[in-house]
């Protein structure tokens, strides 16, 4: 997995609360076989007219907004669907980081699995972001400090100790579970002790 | 100490904790679907891993099957690759697979508890949100990504975090008209899309206690609409009932040892919940959706709400541009809003009982002129029962479709969508923007309620049936 440590990028804003996954990666794209390639497709129907013509006043196809790698927007964001599609389609746009005030379970999870931050912080550091994206300037997220800086300010925010190795050495964590082999070897022979109609084949 | 069910199952789960609270914890089944399965087989290709046990992994195709005759194999050609792929990895990697023409396939939550794949207890995780649905049987049940379907592939286990523990109560009885659906919609309508968020819930109270297997699964389905991966239900005799016998289910002795263990599968009098909501079940009318998120529900008796009566900015945004696309105005009566598709089926309202339900309402009646309304049982065994018991007929002489089992009109990703602009009353789980189709617009409503919409071509009533 790719490594995340800082990020440099004029945030997007999108003051949307509940954005679902469906709005993020709607399904006609998740007939693909592949993670790659779906950053075209990240939030199409709010991109794209029903003839596929791009919606100019949509803030990812505005300057310099169209090259953010940080993306703030309104609380419960990416609620429904587990789809990873949502992950994988914000990443191949760009999007590294996305900053709201609350995020679904699921979603919250999976981007971690894909190199990519979701901070969670109060609604009114979002507020203010938000209007700090009009300049147009750059912000600055540094996931060691665990800061968000932009211009004269220093926003701290909370992130998962493990996750945050996880991100910032771009582990794989299924090798890491696999190291832990002979303790799931262990935990198998209990289940067929006390529960053996759980594993179907022993 | 006292434990709530989750506590126990969580614990009966942990293979290992880190200081910092992560944990590997053992899945003990897994379903695989054709859409968020092929990425996570690819990935143990390359990196040379095994699926370390196919047994406990089932796979079914149901996001792109057609709902048509399905002889002539599938026509869209991403559709049929996506399915041939699960095929082909099913095989390398050695997992059983309900496939396309089996009539055992169906809708990946409908088929786990048909065939007794889902028990109490146990961990149960699919590349899906509404494994929730399983939740019902008192088993910790939850959607996961791809990378994390990989993850369970290779290890049989996931990293994870403890939830807190939410005990929503939903006390005394249900007026008559009001069913399972109504009281979920209830739940998510009073906490909100995000009020279970960080939470494991437990559905429990009198009105719980009285609902069938079925209607459980239902209420236990729409927990991710409330922002809870997982929402569960202790067994009981229904739940022991319900699963005797089943194809997958523990045999002999071993039935024996497992109902003694499942009768332990409960929240300990005295335990503590992290929070706790009461609702009351006389307060639940038949509802509908009338926005674009779940939690926008209304009674039947009731109007499209104003947002010019919304004190909060930001929802009040939220609720404008939800009535812009739905095509509605404020205080329109909700029985007045015209219908123009019905959609009966999805993981939510796709089982026997739901077309059961559903046919009685219809039975000796036409459907309006003005709609077009289809059936799509959640498997191919619901189908051929509700064959045996002549529902398909009684739908079919109203003057619905009656076509094979999958996910469907749901979500959409087979042909069964809405135009721009079409309005449905449909049982499924999410009225987002798009769902159904783009410019698509969705009320969530319960079978009976479906019916209702029906016959009359317009949003209505189902106790005046």
């Amino acid at each position: 997995m790719e490594k995340f440590t800082n990020l440099k990028s004029i945030p997007s804003y999108l003051s949307l609360q509940n954005i679902d996954t469906d709005m993020i990666i709607p399904k006609q794209f998740l007939k693909t076989i592949k993670r790659t390639g779906l950053g075209k497709s990240l939030f199409y129907e709010m991109r794209y007219d029903e003839n596929g013509k791009v919606i100019e006043d949509f803030i990812l196809n505005k300057v310099p907004y169209n090259k953010s790698r940080i993306l703030l927007a309104g609380k419960n964001f990416g609620c429904g669907s587990s789809r990873e599609h949502a992950p994988w389609a914000l990443s191949d746009f760009g999007i590294k980081c996305v900053i709201s005030s609350s995020f679904a379970d699921i979603f919250y999870n999976n981007c971690f699995k894909n190199g990519i931050l979701p901070i969670k912080i109060e609604e009114q550091v979002v507020v203010e972001l938000s209007e700090y994206s009009k300049r147009k300037e750059e912000i600055e997220i540094d996931l060691e400090k665990q800061e968000i800086k932009y211009g004269n300010k220093i926003k701290k925010f909370e992130v998962d100790s493990f996750k945050k190795k996880c991100l910032i050495e771009g582990l794989d964590d299924i090798a890491l579970s696999l190291e832990k082999t002979s303790q799931i070897d262990n935990f198998e022979k209990k289940i067929k002790e006390n529960s053996p109609w759980l594993l179907k084949n022993d | 100490m006292s434990k709530t069910l989750y506590d126990k199952i969580w614990e009966n789960h942990l293979v290992h904790k880190q200081d910092d609270g992560t944990c590997l914890i053992y899945v003990d089944r897994h379903l695989v679907h054709e859409v968020t399965s092929p990425q996570a087989f690819e990935g143990l290709r390359l990196q040379k891993r095994k699926v370390r046990r196919p047994e406990l992994t089932l796979a079914v195709p149901d996001h792109n099957v057609p709902t048509t005759d399905r002889s002539k194999g599938i026509d869209d050609e991403e559709s049929r690759i996506q399915v041939e792929t699960l095929r082909k990895n099913c095989k390398e990697f050695g997992v059983e697979l309900f496939d396309v023409n089996d009539k055992r396939q169906g809708i990946v939550h409908i088929i786990g508890p048909e065939q007794g794949f889902t028990q109490p207890g146990t961990v149960i995780v699919c590349g899906d949100s509404h494994t929730a649905t399983h939740g019902a049987f008192g088993s910790l049940a939850f959607g996961i990504g791809t990378s994390e379907v990989e993850h369970v592939l290779a290890t049989q286990t996931l990293i994870q975090k403890k939830s807190k523990n939410l005990r929503i109560n939903v006390n005394g009885d249900l007026p008559k008209g009001v069913t399972a659906k109504d009281v979920i919609l209830k739940i998510i309508g009073t906490i909100g899309t995000a009020g279970g968020t960080g939470y494991v819930v437990e559905f429990a109270g009198d009105v719980i206690k009285n609902l069938s297997m079925e209607e459980r699964m239902t209420v236990c389905n729409m927990t991710i609409e409330a922002g809870a991966r997982a929402g569960l239900i202790a067994p009981d005799e229904k739940t022991f009932k319900y699963l005797e016998g089943k194809t997958m289910s523990p045999k002999g002795k071993n039935w024996k040892k497992a109902l003694e263990f499942w009768k332990t599968l409960y929240s300990d009098k005295d335990c503590k919940f992290d929070k706790e909501v009461n609702i009351e079940g006389k307060d639940i009318e038949p509802l509908v959706t009338w926005g674009t998120s779940p939690q926008d529900v209304s009674p039947i008796t009731g109007v499209v709400p104003d947002p010019a009566n919304e004190k909060n900015e930001d929802r009040k945004m939220a609720m404008e541009r939800s009535l812009e696309y739905m095509g509605l105005k404020a205080n329109t009566k909700i029985s007045d809003i015209k219908i123009d598709k019905i959609f009966i089926g999805s993981c939510t309202n796709g089982r026997i009982e739901d077309l059961r339900l559903a046919a009685d309402l219809l039975k000796g009646k036409k459907i309006s002129s003005n709609v077009s309304a289809m059936v799509v049982p959640g498997s191919g065994l619901v189908k051929e029962q509700a064959e045996k018991e002549g529902l398909d007929k009684i739908f079919k002489d109203a003057g619905f479709e009656w076509r094979e089992p999958g996910c469907s009109m749901c979500l959409g990703m087979n042909p069964d969508q809405l135009k721009p602009k079409e309005r449905c009353a449909s049982t499924s789980n999410r009225n987002f923007e798009g769902r159904q189709g783009r410019g698509g617009r969705t009320h969530l409503v319960s079978p009976g309620m479906a019916i209702a919409a029906a016959i009359n071509g317009h949003l209505a009533d189902v106790r005046k049936i």
